[in-house]
């Protein structure tokens, strides 16, 4: 038996971030039923913006995942929600998530339980092309209404790109958030109560800056946290951090983190090699995580993972991406709507990376990975060609060349992360073990499927 | 009726069967050790006596990797009169079906055997390993004990793989063994056709024939293609000149020699075992080494 070299303990946190998981879709099944305006959108949607309503929202990612994630335990059931979405013509290589959400409407049936939620109106950031279209379709299908914001990221901050642009675009979202509440109140017939408004962008801000924290303090050795376990914390800001209860948790989870990296508690006792991933994972398949740690492997996040939920701010001095300063950290004072719609536009265009990605690969998005193989001192990355998102899988083999320019081993392989038909299991492990092999590492231990 | 019996000839079908070392008794054997490859279009199952090739099984794959598994090891005991399944001490299951052969000790990557089987068959000078199969097309970095340092696969398709070549093989109507020698009765060396896809290809080649190309021209292209195809994935790697095909494709020269003038240097063939056994072989050496190993606790 080979000796760890950590002690490792479960995360106190865990239990906290399932209940909170699990009110949010219990809230949004009720919704109606008491009174709550409910509304559908994408993860990147300024989910802060119904805050001025007593509301639930469905966000439509993590949804389409939970659907693929019953490709693992029921097949057969899986299979009816992408049959019924691809009979009425979305066809293979669109969005994944998308697909899923879309058969789950037509089915009249909520992943969770019961009839699929009925939704006042959808309102939807065009950070992605797709995500647009997604729900022009969902509200052409259900017949509710739909507001689309046009939203333009800041370029990467390599670019040089000029304040004058940054101003205008910051101006442009400003602008049609400002229209969106006034939609909203008449879709829903209710006012917009501003105080809430500007609680829930300031909870927003300091959720994806305390997520950028948590990703921060996993560059220590031993990491802290694994990425699986970071792909089931991340979600509560991409469906909920406007909340207050969402805040809450991450302010305990940082403290939790941080006394991990105190008291050297790993992610895993035996932390052989740190590697990064790119791209969601196959939400279906984790396993391929248990298959890495049984070679002592962690993989410390991802440019996806630290972004989804992330507010990173670029630090011109070191050339490295920081936790984003809140504009409570920096003393700001928002007290009127247009004060908080600039709050939001502002940190939205400046600190998310993924939707930056999404719009602008290139070397922007290489400098961002190249910085995260320094900084969590990465010995190597496996890349998730993701045939099922457009934009995550935006210039991936560009980044893969760099990779490899770099020296750092790098592996790819195919898949989908919400469309179990486009991943090869078998084939995919096959690399992996195989990439193990060459990075010079032993399984330490037996791979138990379903473990 | 002279038209149907064209039809059902198969030409793709590669050469099937089994065959046993005519000068080895396997009851002289301290270890008898498999290695079954389950592959997506072929299967092997080699045994070893004392980690020497003394039989194999060579067959095409079906849908059920188990059933495949079973009837490529029967198919290699049958070419050994006496000897049972349990008379083999390690049997070692790779290929894309590795997890399902039934009768496998251990399952073990088709990169790493088919690097060890490669040292096997050409010695330990081996450095890189083109392994082009049914499907799969993997270009291997190895030290001189044939472990792996560094792997490149292609992604997802059947242009520029073995499938690849039946698909033309059929659609030319030209037996599979006969690919390679045919491709150099041309006059000049054509373009490449597309290696994008295998259905582009296959319908650019219908295209050319209609424009007048004759069969060899065609399949000139297409093995032209398929050396392009390959030399962009082995490039990635460190490519050393002590190079060396494996699977069924290293069987077609068409393939072979004008992968050399991409390479620009001979690739070794000096080799009397058949190539598409490599993967099968490393499989029955990793057995042995394991069995040897089980043995010492």
């Amino acid at each position: 038996m080979v000796e760890k070299k950590y002690k490792t303990a479960p995360l106190k946190s865990w239990d906290k971030a399932k209940e909170i998981r699990l009110n949010i879709y219990k809230e949004i099944a009720e919704a109606k039923s008491k009174g709550k305006v409910l509304l559908g959108g994408g993860a990147e949607s300024l989910i802060a913006l119904p805050t001025g309503f007593d509301y639930a929202m469905l966000v439509g990612e993590p949804y389409g995942a939970a659907i693929s994630y019953l490709a693992k335990s029921d097949p057969d059931e899986y299979m009816k929600y992408v049959e019924a979405s691809e009979h009425a013509g979305y066809p293979r290589d669109l969005c994944a998530y998308m697909r899923n959400y879309i058969g789950s409407i037509l089915r009249d049936k909520y992943v969770f339980g019961g009839p699929f939620p009925k939704i006042d109106f959808y309102l939807q950031a065009g950070f992605c092309d797709t995500h647009s279209k997604w729900y022009q379709a969902v509200s052409d299908i259900t017949g509710r209404p739909y507001f689309s914001l046009d939203l333009v990221p800041f370029d990467w901050e390599i670019e040089g790109e000029s304040e004058k642009t940054k101003d205008l675009k910051r101006k442009y979202i400003v602008d049609q958030i400002h229209e969106a509440i006034a939609w909203m109140e008449k879709q829903t017939g209710r006012e917009f109560n501003d105080e809430t408004f500007i609680q829930g962008v300031l909870n927003e801000c300091e959720s994806t800056s305390l997520w950028a924290k948590v990703c921060i303090a996993n560059r220590a050795i031993p990491a802290p946290l694994d990425e699986k376990t970071m792909l089931s914390l991340y979600v509560l800001a991409v469906i909920g951090r406007p909340r207050n209860d969402v805040v809450e948790f991450y302010r305990e989870l940082l403290d939790e983190v941080e006394d991990r990296v105190a008291n050297q508690i790993a992610a895993n006792p035996y932390e052989t090699a740190r590697i990064i991933t790119d791209s969601q994972p196959p939400w279906f398949a984790l396993d391929l995580f248990r298959l890495l740690e049984t070679y002592g492997v962690v993989s410390v996040g991802a440019h996806y993972t630290f972004g989804l939920s992330g507010g990173w701010e670029y630090d011109e001095e070191n050339k490295t991406w920081e936790a984003g300063k809140t504009p409570q950290e920096k003393g700001v004072e928002v007290k009127t709507r247009d004060e908080a719609a600039n709050v939001l536009a502002d940190w939205w265009l400046r600190t998310g990376t993924v939707c930056r990605g999404v719009r602008h690969s290139g070397a922007g998005k290489i400098q961002r990975i190249m910085d995260m193989v320094d900084r969590w001192k990465v010995d190597g990355a496996i890349v998730h060609l993701n045939r099922g998102c457009e934009g995550t899988s935006l210039g991936q083999m560009d980044i893969v060349s760099s990779l490899l320019e770099r020296g750092l081993p790098t592996m790819t392989y195919e898949g989908n992360h919400a469309d179990p038909r486009e991943y090869d299991e078998n084939r995919t492990f096959a690399r992996i073990e195989s990439f193990m092999e060459t990075m010079g590492l032993k399984q330490l231990y037996e791979f138990k499927k379903g473990e | 009726m002279a038209e149907m019996e064209e039809q059902t000839i198969e030409y793709w079908r590669w050469d099937e069967g089994n065959w046993k070392n005519p000068d080895m008794d396997f009851k002289d054997a301290e270890i008898l050790t498999a290695g079954i490859d389950v592959g997506s279009v072929s299967s092997q199952a080699v045994i070893m006596a004392d980690g020497e090739l003394f039989a194999y099984g060579n067959t095409r794959s079906g849908y059920n990797s188990r059933d495949s598994a079973s009837n490529v090891m029967n198919m290699a005991l049958e070419a050994v009169p006496g000897l049972k399944l349990e008379d083999i001490h390690y049997v070692v299951g790779t290929g894309y079906g590795r997890v399902r052969v039934p009768f496998a000790n251990k399952a073990i990557t088709e990169i790493a055997c088919h690097a060890r089987g490669a040292n096997y068959m050409y010695g330990p000078k081996v450095r890189t390993i083109m392994d082009m199969g049914g499907q799969d097309l993997k270009a291997i970095s190895c030290d001189e004990r044939g472990k792996v340092l560094n792997f490149v696969m292609n992604e997802k398709c059947a242009a520029g793989t073995g499938r690849g070549m039946e698909v033309m093989a059929d659609l030319l109507k030209v037996p599979i063994q006969k690919v390679g020698e045919m491709s150099f009765q041309v006059e000049k060396e054509p373009p490449p056709v597309s290696t994008t896809c295998v259905l582009f290809a296959k319908t650019e080649a219908l295209g050319l024939l209609k424009n007048g190309w004759s069969v060899p021209k065609v399949l000139a292209a297409y093995c032209s293609a398929m050396a392009h195809r390959i030399y962009g994935v082995v490039k990635t790697v460190d490519v050393k000149k002590e190079f060396v095909i494996t699977g069924g494709c290293a069987k077609n020269s068409g393939i072979i020699n004008r992968l050399e003038k991409e390479l620009g240097f001979e690739i070794y063939k000096d080799t009397k075992v058949d190539t598409q056994l490599a993967g099968a072989i490393g499989a029955a050496l990793f057995g042995k080494a394991l069995y040897e190993k089980s043995k010492k606790k």
